[in-house]
């Protein structure tokens, strides 16, 4: 069944795919050591552009500002949605599906016509308080795109509990209070961390949903990268970019080191 | 039970106030004219875009397509390797660009893609004719497919996991070659993840408005950035753009109830 030919073919075809994922990658963590400014052509290695860049403040303050935005909207929507999720689960089949039709308006809408409807309606409430466009307005928006795929990610765990486990605590004299704190948060904590995860790179990588509720006055890490795009980049940004890409590889290693732990004192 | 209606609350509001009620606004404009008075012609002025509108979708069926052929043969190959090690580090590498700036990414095609650019170098290098990549559709095409590339191999590599072992051996000793068990098989029970793959890439790729304004060259404008500009450039004219939101919308909902005609079964098997 698994002949030789199909095992080069294989083997090629994966090559290829992750040389195509990953080139471009490394090409921007490369140019970030690069001497000179070009970015095509590469001179000699430095790291100059690592020290630099923590003298820069207006990176370093978007960078900031993207990470506060991240978190606070990834708390909200994983607090909201998860409650929402808690709830949704309980509800007719027939509700269920008006809720998870609702849920998905903003995954399916594409980013620009969500970030553009939001902008007209935050600005018509601007007007009438008199505010700009800023850190409330791109909070809101952020919460909004989050929110939906948290439902998303932590309802099928809600299904999967089961319900003669909530029943027999319910009958041992376990209180409604309890059985939520004892019995059911500890079976979606898991997809609930996920959830939250999923929000915040959501969320901290979120240029299109940005770029139409921010305004001037604050600017997140993308939204500032692509008014550097249309003219040239520092490789400023591209050192900023490998530091973010070997963070994020280590929580990633992180987490699966605990998964394998967790997993094998559940087995003992 | 009243309790939980209070945990409720806040959601249904940011859906009613946040969801719904933008939505409204922009159908509400669509209908205005300059003067807040009620008017027709913002939905006939789309007919003078039609043009745009149509490269728009002939644009992401290619990039779709593309990002198909080079997703499925790994999605394919990757399913055979059974052990669970291999499978969590699979999705890992494969969700791992998703979690890095898109716009970097993008921008970093520009190295590569440009006339003086890497590949043009290397071509150069090995006494080849350089290529003219940059600021045309193949630049677009070519970065659209990689930007969402993830997007079709994880569903896709789900659905194919899921299908039962017992298919494939009944067929081989049926007598069905490798080919006939592909084509019988694998290919129609994996419908679900590529159905599920084709919308979100399809999607996402129709109204990303920067790559083509980064690597079209300014003159390949696409539905995405037709939106953008009405709202955002100096032609500003919102009306005119919620219109056109709109009937991109009515659009999508079409091409995603089509889609899931061809599938019967469930689509929600996208894990991210």
């Amino acid at each position: 069944m698994y002949n030789v030919s199909s095992k080069i073919v294989s083997k090629m075809s994966f090559a290829f795919i992750f040389l195509f994922l990953y080139i471009p990658i490394f090409i921007v963590i490369i140019f970030a050591c690069n001497s000179s400014k070009s970015r095509c052509v590469f001179e000699s290695f430095t790291l100059k552009w690592f020290s630099e860049l923590f003298k820069d403040k207006i990176i370093l303050e978007a960078f900031f500002n993207s990470l506060i935005l991240a978190l606070i909207s990834a708390i909200i929507a994983t607090v909201i949605g998860t409650l929402a999720a808690l709830k949704i689960t309980k509800l007719k089949k027939s509700k269920q599906n008006i809720f998870t039709g609702l849920n998905y308006i903003p995954i399916i809408n594409s980013d620009v016509i969500t970030g553009v409807s939001l902008m007209l309606f935050l600005k018509f409430f601007l007007n009438i308080f008199n505010k700009d466009f800023g850190f409330t307005t791109a909070l809101i928006a952020h919460i909004t795109i989050t929110m939906p795929y948290v439902v998303l990610f932590v309802m099928p765990k809600i299904k999967q509990i089961e319900p003669n486990t909530l029943n027999a605590a319910l009958d041992l004299g376990c209180s409604p209070n309890m059985l939520f704190f004892k019995i059911i948060l500890p079976n979606i904590a898991p997809s609930i961390v996920g959830a939250f995860m999923m929000a915040f790179a959501i969320s901290f990588d979120d240029f299109t949903i940005s770029y139409f509720t921010v305004g001037d006055s604050f600017q997140t890490l993308p939204v500032l990268i692509y008014s550097m795009v249309r003219r040239r980049i520092t490789p400023k940004i591209n050192a900023l970019f490998a530091i973010i890409f070997i963070l994020v590889i280590l929580i990633l290693i992180l987490i699966n080191i605990l998964n394998i732990n967790s997993n094998k004192s559940k087995e003992i | 039970m009243k309790k939980h209606y209070l945990t409720f609350t806040p959601y249904c509001i940011w859906i009613f106030l946040f969801i719904l009620t933008p939505t409204f606004v922009v159908l509400i404009f669509a209908f205005l004219n300059e003067n807040s008075n009620f008017t027709l012609e913002n939905f006939l002025n789309i007919k003078n875009y039609f043009g745009v509108i149509l490269k728009s979708l002939g644009y992401t069926t290619a990039a779709t397509s593309l990002c198909f052929f080079l997703a499925y043969p790994i999605s394919y190959f990757a399913s055979k390797i059974k052990s669970n090690m291999f499978k969590k580090i699979f999705i890992i590498a494969i969700s791992l660009p998703m979690w890095t700036n898109l716009l970097l990414r993008t921008y970093s095609w520009m190295t590569i893609l440009e006339n003086n650019g890497i590949l043009n170098n290397i071509l150069k290098s090995l006494n080849l004719s350089p290529l003219k990549i940059m600021n045309t559709p193949i630049a677009v095409i070519i970065v659209m497919a990689y930007d969402f590339l993830p997007f079709m191999i994880i569903p896709i590599y789900n659905s194919i996991c899921k299908i039962d072992e017992n298919l494939i051996q009944a067929g081989e000793d049926l007598g069905a070659n490798n080919f006939k068990i592909f084509k019988l098989i694998i290919l129609p029970l994996s419908m679900p993840g590529i159905l599920s793959g084709f919308s979100i890439v399809f999607v996402s790729c129709a109204c990303c408005f920067f790559i083509p304004r980064l690597l079209g060259g300014g003159f390949n404008v696409l539905i995405g950035e037709l939106i953008e500009s009405q709202f955002m450039g100096s032609v500003y004219n919102p009306w005119f753009g919620s219109a056109i939101s709109i009937f991109f919308m009515l659009l999508i909902i079409l091409i995603i109830k089509i889609t899931q005609k061809f599938n019967k079964t469930e689509t929600e098997n996208l894990t991210i």
